[in-house]
């Protein structure tokens, strides 16, 4: 599914006197397919932003009461706003905001603590059974198991303990599979690796690329790891006060540093080193993960070493 | 003198569970800054309780400025200890700043004129005076957990102890963080215990002490503890991505230094290729 | 954010904010009692006249003030529906049933609509003019007596204060919780009572859960800090009685005075 927003914008405590704008006419498609990274200060409206794709904050054109502004003589209609995943139109009153849920994931920051039920199956069968109801009990534990055994976890070690007994990880593993569990085509995550020691995040990127690969089509990321972007993602859109500075992919948006450290943020370790490089002569023509990085000064040095010896 | 000592200490929660911390040595020069790095559950954030009293030892003894600490001296241990936790929220009493920073030197019981001046001290040392009157849940993460470190200093305690206290920040916030205690330890000289899993933030100390499984399994200068790399991911340690590129450079031959900063990497790097 | 505004600290410098809390407790107490003993619509509007002048001098925006009103604007609508139709009046305009909508009725009812709003706008002027420590040191102080029958009056002003601090936290948090579990298809809108109960359980076990948490961790936060009770405690701000104190006190002196006035020798009821 595609999702394409155009001149979307949002106001926090509308008509009040702390209204404040969270997003100014952002227009913004991700296409299928993509791991998408969304980076951004908080306050930046990434969150807003990740928030109208599955339906929790609604377009004001999708509610029942909403009625369309008379122009006044001589006044420009305002751009038109559109928010669409696949054909689903969010912008539409007739939409079923609850069916777009199950077809967009979303996992919030620390959504472990959103754990709630007596066993680890019952929590992951929550969504399950909101979302299809009249499922047989033996349709809904095959679905439960494939979703924690895809997160990596032993399931019939698991299923019936409680999930306040697990560790940091396993919990926030559960909560995953407690959203993918309904197989959603685009699952959004909000800083998914926030709070975890290295080895964990890695983990959990680890598991986002194989839930990309067999699971989910499009997967979203918010996040202000720098290196976790460049590393991770196919395509990144940087948000700044609530608008979209750049949509670019990794390579090509590490290369506007200057702009960056200007917004206040950092740019990946490969990219100090390439610009680093360029400084003293040596361009480096890599897509800014580790792994090409080492692969192409190891491949100049080869070469470097042959032209040495003959 | 000796800020912190631990001898032979072991600690368990519960009595039939596993030691978490394991006849543990360890110990913390006055003045010393100390990043302790561990993975989740190594027994690093137990260890700060234990110096600072909020949890008793099973077994051996903990002493604080020469003062072994006992259930009737906790009180002034706590006033030359300070610890500073992980979650920004769940540390303020207080809605405004200035009542925050001013309740452990309340609890005290020093008079108003003294605490108006421990305020003005720990405010400026975290770099938040223009904050004094702001309410604290207007705050960013990073600006909140400078004013907990306030409200340890307001107290002026001679050790600081972190407690992941970076772990929930964003990179900005955690730099905030660093450079607050780099500072308070080079002009304040107060000595810094740094807990955390980043190893970025272990490269200013003088001494990073690595923990597994309740004791400490390796510790020296930052620079040598990152050299041992393999030694590292036995303990669980992911390397600082750095790390990772020197890594993979050196293991292929290529007569690079293990460091971990970038532009004496790309030095070395253009001198090859 | 979401906005709570009831009971919030609104941080401005004024008049109002300088009082001392120990007197503002005890104006808001007589203002009640003021509100109470007016009988007739002179009397409220005297008070009503004060109010403004309290939120003119306190420097709130006239919309937060309407904000507070609206919180409780169901509660205010839904009484003075009752006394509408139930209060028993001679001049009936409309009748049916058991029903009867009566001149008397009315008025009736507009006083007592009238009374409520005085008295949610008077108690929120309190909160958005002083800080929880404030409030909680004004208590703790007009409660110093109790202690003599050995009431842990200390320990309750804290228990205030942090309630005060953490309760946009937990709102906050509600909102995040209530929302993850939206996006598990959970659906809080629909179906009967009963069931609207049950889907509360997985927004209430995270938060009750999360609420333990932080307790927990603020309660080390608070030992770390040499917390150990009231005992030996001093206090950073110290109340103190200003020029300021004195007028705020003739101003509440001279309402009740013109209440009472007002109660003797004007027409009631009414």
């Amino acid at each position: 599914m595609r999702i394409v927003a155009e001149h979307l914008s949002y106001v926090y405590n509308a008509r009040s006197p702390f209204a404040t704008a969270a997003l100014k006419d952002v227009s913004l498609t991700i296409e299928e397919g993509e791991f998408f990274g969304i980076i951004g200060h908080t306050g930046s409206g990434k969150s807003t932003f990740v928030q109208h794709l599955n339906g929790l904050i609604r377009l004001p054109s999708s509610l029942k009461r909403y009625k369309k502004k008379k122009l006044k003589k001589g006044q420009l209609p305002p751009p038109e706003t559109v928010l669409k995943v696949g054909d689903i139109d969010l912008g539409d009153k007739k939409t079923d905001f609850r069916a777009l849920r199950k077809h967009v994931g979303m996992v919030f920051q620390y959504p472990e603590y959103q754990l709630f039920a007596e066993t680890v199956k019952e929590d992951v069968a929550f969504g399950l059974k909101n979302f299809s109801k009249g499922l047989s009990d033996e349709e809904t534990e095959r679905a439960v198991k494939a979703a924690v055994e895809v997160v990596g976890l032993d399931y019939e070690a698991l299923k019936d303990k409680s999930p306040f007994e697990l560790s940091g990880g396993q919990k926030r593993r559960v909560a995953i599979a407690g959203v993918i569990v309904t197989r959603p085509e685009v699952l959004v995550l909000d800083e998914p690796a926030a709070g975890l020691d290295p080895l964990g995040k890695q983990e959990v990127m680890e598991l986002l690329h194989k839930l990309h690969s067999e699971w989910c089509k499009t997967i979203v990321i918010v996040s202000h790891d720098m290196d976790e972007i460049s590393e991770n993602c196919t395509k990144a859109a940087v948000f700044s006060e609530g608008s979209v500075k750049f949509v670019l992919p990794p390579k090509e948006l590490f290369r506007h540093a200057d702009e960056l450290t200007a917004l206040g943020l950092d740019v990946p370790l490969t990219a100090k080193l390439c610009a680093a490089l360029e400084k003293r002569g040596v361009s480096l023509d890599c897509d800014l993960t580790v792994n090409d990085f080492v692969e192409k000064v190891l491949a100049r040095w080869v070469a470097q070493k042959k032209g040495d010896n003959a | 003198m000796k800020a912190i000592a631990f001898s032979n200490v072991s600690f368990r929660y519960e009595e039939d569970s596993p030691f978490v911390i394991d006849k543990l040595n360890f110990s913390v020069e006055e003045g010393e800054f100390v990043a302790v790095l561990g993975h989740n559950g190594s027994g690093k954030s137990t260890l700060a309780r234990l110096a600072n009293g909020l949890l008793v030892p099973d077994a051996g003894s903990v002493s604080v400025f020469g003062v072994q600490l006992t259930d009737k001296n906790l009180f002034d241990v706590r006033k030359n200890v300070g610890v500073v936790f992980q979650n920004p929220d769940n540390q303020t009493v207080a809605t405004i700043v200035e009542d925050d920073v001013a309740f452990g030197a309340e609890n005290v019981g020093l008079p108003r004129e003294e605490i108006g001046r421990r305020i003005d001290f720990a405010l400026r040392a975290v770099g938040m005076e223009a904050y004094r009157h702001a309410t604290v849940a207007r705050l960013s993460g990073g600006q909140k957990q400078r004013v907990a470190i306030a409200g340890v200093l307001a107290l002026k305690p001679r050790a600081v102890i972190l407690d992941e206290s970076t772990a929930m920040l964003d990179p900005r916030g955690r730099r905030e963080i660093v450079e607050v205690v780099t500072r308070l330890n080079k002009e304040e000289g107060i000595t810094v215990v740094l807990i955390t899993h980043f190893m970025e933030e272990a490269l200013l100390a003088d001494r990073a002490v690595v923990m597994n499984r309740g004791e400490i399994v390796m510790q020296g200068r930052p620079e040598e503890i990152f050299e041992r790399q393999e030694e590292l991911v036995t303990y669980n340690l992911a390397l600082p991505r750095i790390g990772v590129v020197c890594n993979r450079l050196r293991a292929a031959g290529m007569p690079v230094p293990n460091t971990l900063d970038a532009e004496a990497l790309a030095e070395e790097i253009a001198k090859c290729v | 954010m979401k906005d709570v505004s009831f009971g919030q600290y609104y941080p401005v410098d004024s008049f109002s904010h300088r009082l001392d809390p120990r007197l503002k407790l005890i104006f808001l107490i007589a203002y009640i009692v003021a509100i109470f003993l007016a009988s007739n619509f002179y009397g409220l509007a005297l008070c009503a006249g004060l109010l403004v002048v309290i939120v003119v001098v306190s420097r709130i925006p006239f919309g937060k003030v309407l904000r507070a009103v609206r919180g409780v604007l169901f509660l205010v609508l839904f009484t003075a529906a009752l006394n509408i139709l139930f209060y028993n009046g001679e001049t009936v305009y409309a009748a049916w049933w058991v029903f009867a909508i009566t001149k008397e009725g009315l008025i009736f009812s507009a006083f007592l609509a009238l009374r409520l709003v005085l008295l949610v706008v008077c108690s929120s002027m309190l909160t958005y003019t002083t800080t929880p420590v404030s409030l909680t040191d004004g208590v703790e102080s007009l409660l110093t007596p109790l202690k003599w029958i050995k009431l842990p009056v200390h320990a309750l002003a804290l228990v205030m204060s942090i309630a005060l601090r953490f309760i946009p936290i937990l709102m906050d948090e509600t909102e995040r919780i209530k929302n993850a579990q939206k996006a598990r298809g959970a659906d809080f809108e629909s179906g009967n009572l009963f069931k609207r109960v049950k889907a509360m359980v997985p927004i209430l076990v995270p938060l009750l859960l999360s609420a333990f948490r932080r307790a927990d961790e603020l309660g080390d936060a608070m030992d770390a800090r040499c917390y150990t009770g009231g005992n030996g405690r001093t206090k950073y701000k110290k109340l103190r009685f200003t020029w300021r104190d004195l007028v705020a006190f003739l101003a509440v002196a001279a309402l009740i005075t013109g209440v009472v006035l007002m109660k003797v020798y004007l027409p009631a009821p009414y």
